[in-house]
């Protein structure tokens, strides 16, 4: 069975998969046409449409309202997404540090100086 | 119980400037990371606990000889309005402060946490859907980037080790494998929460200098630390070559842009390329610093001396709670 985080995953995968807005409808229809079929075949709307309104209050999905039934389409690509998140994990703030641990901090100019004068010697 | 109160006020001074700028200074803690990161919890507790001890014995003085007989006495006055014609107006003033100090201590403490796990958990939601497992490291992600990162986001059984795909493609196997290592050594040894109190401590006495100071001190031990575990199964020339080759690919000027095409505008790469030459003070020299003792490696303290500094700060950490009574011992 597969969890909300995974449907979420999916659903996202087949939003920046279309640049064209989709229905909740049309969202289940292709999770259950998916070659894999592991997203489980008999997928209620319902559960696509809580999916749906998860992603939306994560800000990555959007709703046109001015049609019925509702379509929704991704908010950024997943690249944006991607650079967003490593921007995040790239800036340094002090407070940051506290979040997650980089394998290398800050390099300042002098120090990559000397990182590629070590590469070259070796 | 005047004298105790002076002696753990001059104690909170000492540790809150003498020793910690000598300790920041000191070039032994690279020898001995793990030592001197002990030594750093026992100031940062110890000058705590001072802090707030002067006060309050300073405080509680008229109520009684010692903390055992003011302390109900002092409850007396709160709860039975027992009478306080003894207590001065500075003696409720230092009690307020000690007590205010401590629950903006704590306060601070609970309310970094939640932070540091707000942004955690979004930070894994955006994984969840941005990143997919590495083939053959269990709880690894990878994410689809051109810049070299690799880092970890602690959050017990859900802790993740993430790399970009650009950092797969500039190291070897070996390289990539000390990369691996030094960031589960941070996850395993369960760095996270050192740098949780430590950036709460800063958070909370921002305008003491040495907060600042151990804070820096800190996330760089750590990483020295984390380098260590990595050797014991990698040799040092893999893991300097790992570190320089991240070091020299994370700026922008050496490799594309990550965020120019992505971001449009390329204000984002702007930013990025900002933070990686600026570095904070405190972190400025992290990558010298590790660079320079897996080259020439250091002889690691002799056993008088690692027992020294480890009695130092198990004697920091006793010596203030026994103050606080000791009084009323020897009466």
């Amino acid at each position: 069975m597969a969890t909300l985080g995974d449907l979420e995953r999916t659903v996202m995968d087949l939003l920046w998969a279309t640049p064209a807005a989709l229905t909740a409808n049309e969202l289940r229809d292709s999770i259950a046409a998916a070659p894999s079929g592991e997203t489980g075949r008999e997928l209620a709307v319902t559960t696509v449409l809580t999916v749906l309104s998860r992603l939306e209050k994560k800000g990555l999905v959007e709703r046109e309202r001015n049609s019925r039934p509702h379509r929704y389409r991704s908010v950024t690509s997943r690249e944006d997404h991607t650079a967003e998140l490593m921007h995040e994990v790239l800036v340094t703030a002090p407070d940051r540090e506290a979040v997650l641990a980089r394998f290398l901090g800050s390099v300042s100019e002098a120090e990559a100086e000397t990182l590629r004068k070590l590469l070259g010697r070796s | 119980m005047f004298w105790a109160s002076y002696v753990l006020a001059a104690l909170a001074v000492v540790l809150a400037w003498p020793a910690p700028i000598a300790l920041s200074r000191a070039a032994w803690p690279a020898r001995a990371p793990f030592t001197a990161m002990v030594l750093w919890q026992s100031i940062a507790l110890a000058g705590g606990l001072s802090m707030i001890g002067a006060l309050l014995l300073w405080g509680l003085e008229p109520l009684g000889e010692s903390l055992t007989d003011a302390v109900p006495a002092f409850l007396g006055v709160l709860l039975r309005d027992d009478s306080a014609q003894e207590l001065g107006v500075v003696h409720v003033f230092a009690i307020s402060a000690a007590s205010l100090l401590l629950a903006h201590l704590l306060f601070t403490l609970a309310l970094t946490f939640m932070r540091i796990r707000r942004q955690r958990n979004r930070h894994r939601d955006m994984l969840a859907l941005l990143g997919s497992p590495a083939t053959d490291q269990p709880s690894t992600l990878v994410i689809k980037h051109p810049s070299p990162v690799a880092y970890c986001l602690p959050g017990g059984a859900h802790s993740v080790t993430v790399m970009s795909d650009g950092l797969m493609d500039l190291l070897t196997r070996a390289e990539l494998d000390a990369v691996l290592r030094h960031e589960n050594a941070h996850l395993h040894q369960r760095h996270h929460l050192l740098l949780w109190a430590f950036a709460a401590w800063r958070s909370a006495l921002p305008w003491l200098p040495t907060s600042r100071l151990a804070q820096g001190a800190v996330s760089e031990l750590i990483e020295m630390l984390a380098d260590d575990e990595a050797l014991r199964r990698v040799d040092e020339s893999t893991l300097v070559r790992a570190i320089a080759i991240v070091g020299s690919g994370a700026l922008p000027d050496t490799s594309a842009d990550p965020l120019d095409d992505a971001d449009g505008a390329g204000t984002g790469g702007a930013r990025v390329r900002a933070g990686v030459s600026g570095g904070g003070p405190a972190e400025s020299g992290t990558t010298t610093h590790r660079l320079r003792r897996l080259l020439t490696p250091l002889r690691p303290l002799n056993r008088l001396q690692q027992t020294a500094a480890l009695s130092v700060a198990g004697l920091l950490v006793v010596v203030p709670p026994v103050l606080l009574v000791a009084p009323g011992l020897i009466r």
